[in-house]
């Protein structure tokens, strides 16, 4: 048995296509299938080109072929409404689910903080929060790790040109379920989250500010060195991951300014935002791959 | 300019964009004191919320002395005449905080988007239109983009479900032409049924100057913040622009002795500063700024040692919105790093 997982993208606009490009260069996830509901869609032509098999007719069109093709590994790039019955088909047949829509059924993944906790309890949906959620849930964790975080508050600003019609949308999603993983990954009591979109052009990069009140004094040294080494952990896979300023220490705030630069693959550098959450998925499954290659995790029987 | 008669609905801001000039700090007494004292001078609309609206509490905008809902349940029950309103903008507040204004008694929702990104207000415009209530798209910044645009954005709003639409120059950017130019545009081609408003800012000393141009063209909503506590160089101080309507002869409805003597009396004595254009928020005017960034402009000068100028000239460059306001600490530290001073 070959070590790569074969998978399946659902989802063949900007994230899933973005996704595809990064997976191709996978060591230990190959792209098989790209799943739409638009035989016309661009994303499914384009698949089609770099040799991938293509369904326009939903999951549905390819659930027949997921044993015979040893898909073991789904990425849901769709949205909240679809998501829920595409990963029950699936799971059904043991394919295990990464969301990257904001349903959340499964619980939050955030690489750095909590994958391999995740990857060694083969949870069958792992859902990969919001953007905002990957590029600074690592940084409250950053602190969480090193004392008790009361409040952890995030701002991610976003080019007017990354962010589609979904979020747009139901923006509110994006706020609730991103204050929710700064609680539950992040490790703050109380979370909150804000979105800001900006139009300028040139689009500008994604940026982050975390903001975190520490119970005690903070402890600056340790803090400090605790967010320089996540930022390394999170620029194992997304490289343009940059500390701008701080961290800051006001009292017991503590405070992390951030940009995150993409990889360029199909997204513009600049959405970074999106390329964060292609990365953190791809990740997220390569993780599942090196566990089951190990041997540490055992696969749903066939 | 002949205003004779033209029915013009005043809208106060002083509790609302004021507590961003309060650093959000107004007690409940002061809040019941300002708008009861409006309420008796026959203003019929007052905004009440943190300054960044609904769910503004943060470590961001400022934690405010109380919560919205605080602050609400102090003041609607006291209110013979006037409606209160609540702002929201969406990416800060979500569609709960709605629902909780609408609890508490609030009339108004004004759903506030950056000029080009209307179509992040949906569901709390469909929302609020949905409770019936009365429910406004507020267009901010709408000095960024030609009035196309902003006519563009406006019928999105429209279309969720908004019947009165904002013109808004949150920089305090614009000069009389360029209202006259954006609130005849959106007069002439949005469903007459829908009302237009402005919201001005006095940073180029131009808020009655253009409120008064947005009147002419077609705007019957005013804002405007008695004795001009707002953000940067305040809001169109309303008890000016009642004399001056006064003196048009419109139809505003407010007694000038009154709101005269809120400004004096009340207002002026609880400001922490004097609100006026001083060079930092003539800059804002100048530069194109969000006004809100003014106090934070100036404490990232006090910290860092760069100029709050400096600083809100580099934001206009770069093109910040509304909301931003923690690129000014991270400017400053930029700023402050490459010239060594840290």
């Amino acid at each position: 048995m070959s070590k790569k997982l074969k998978a399946v993208i659902i989802g063949p606009g900007n994230i899933g296509t973005d996704l595809l490009m990064k997976m191709m260069r996978s060591e230990w996830v190959e792209p098989v299938w790209m799943v739409g509901i638009d035989p016309e869609s661009e994303g499914l032509k384009r698949a089609q080109e770099f040799g991938i098999k293509v369904s326009s007719t939903g999951v549905d069109g390819m659930l027949d072929h997921v044993i015979e093709d040893d898909i073991r590994i789904a990425f849901d790039a769709t949205s909240a409404y679809v998501h829920a019955e595409n990963s029950r088909k699936l799971n059904e047949l043991g394919v295990i689910m990464v969301d990257l829509t904001p349903a959340a059924i499964g619980p939050f993944c955030v690489p750095p903080v909590n994958l391999k906790q995740h990857a060694s309890q083969l949870e069958m949906n792992v859902n990969m929060v919001t953007c905002g959620g990957q590029a600074t849930i690592p940084m409250v964790a950053a602190v969480s790790q090193v004392q008790e975080v009361s409040y952890g508050e995030i701002v991610a600003t976003v080019s007017s040109r990354s962010i589609g019609p979904g979020t747009r949308q139901n923006i509110d999603e994006f706020t609730r379920t991103t204050a929710g993983a700064v609680e539950a990954v992040g490790g703050a009591d109380k979370g909150k989250a804000i979105i800001i979109v900006n139009p300028a052009e040139p689009p500008l990069m994604m940026r982050d500010t975390i903001h975190c009140l520490t119970k005690e004094t903070p402890d600056q040294d340790a803090i400090t060195e605790s967010v320089k080494n996540m930022v390394k952990e999170v620029q194992k896979y997304v490289p343009g991951y940059k500390l701008v300023n701080g961290p800051i220490f006001d009292g017991n705030k503590v405070s992390v300014f951030m940009e995150v630069e993409g990889l360029g693959d199909f997204l513009p550098k600049y959405a970074g935002n999106l390329d964060i959450m292609t990365a953190a998925g791809l990740r997220t499954a390569e993780m599942f791959a090196e566990e089951a290659h190990k041997g540490e995790i055992t696969l749903p029987a066939r | 300019m002949d205003l004779k008669g033209k029915k013009v609905t005043l809208h106060d801001m002083s509790l609302r964009d004021g507590m961003h000039a309060k650093r959000h700090q107004l007690s409940l007494e002061q809040m019941v004191a300002v708008s009861t004292g409006l309420d008796d001078a026959g203003i019929p609309l007052i905004e009440v919320t943190h300054g960044d609206g609904l769910g503004g509490s943060s470590l961001n905008y400022g934690f405010p002395a109380h919560t919205d809902e605080e602050y609400l349940n102090a003041v609607v029950p006291k209110m013979k005449n006037a409606k209160i309103s609540a702002l929201l903008l969406p990416g800060i507040g979500t569609v709960d905080h709605l629902k909780m204004a609408r609890d508490c008694g609030v009339n108004t929702i004004r759903v506030a988007t950056h000029c080009t990104e209307a179509d992040v207000s949906e569901q709390h415009i469909g929302m609020a239109a949905k409770m019936e209530m009365d429910t406004v798209g507020f267009l901010m910044m709408a000095h960024m983009v030609s009035p196309e645009k902003i006519l563009e954005q406006a019928k999105l709003m429209e279309g969720y479900g908004a019947n009165c639409i904002y013109c808004t120059d949150s920089a305090g950017y614009m000069l009389p032409d360029e209202v006259t130019e954006k609130i005849g545009m959106l007069r002439a081609e949005l469903n007459p049924s829908t009302e237009i408003g402005f919201h001005g800012h006095h940073n180029m000393g131009m808020a009655i100057a253009n409120s008064l141009a947005a009147v002419d063209a077609g705007a019957t909503r005013i804002d405007g913040s008695v004795a001009g506590l707002g953000a940067g160089a305040g809001n169109t101080p309303l008890e000016v622009f009642v004399a001056v309507l006064e003196r048009m002869q419109a139809n505003h409805g407010v007694d000038l002795y009154k709101i005269m003597d809120v400004a004096e009396d009340i207002v002026v004595p609880l400001m922490d500063q004097p609100i006026r254009v001083d060079r930092d928020a003539l800059t804002l005017g100048y530069a194109g700024v969000y006004s809100s960034f003014l106090l934070f402009a100036q404490r990232a000068e006090a910290k860092y040692g760069i100029q709050a100028r400096d600083i809100l000239v580099e934001l206009g460059r770069r093109g910040t919105v509304g909301g931003q306001e923690d690129m000014i600490e991270d400017l400053a530290l930029t700023m402050a790093k490459e010239k060594g001073l840290i």
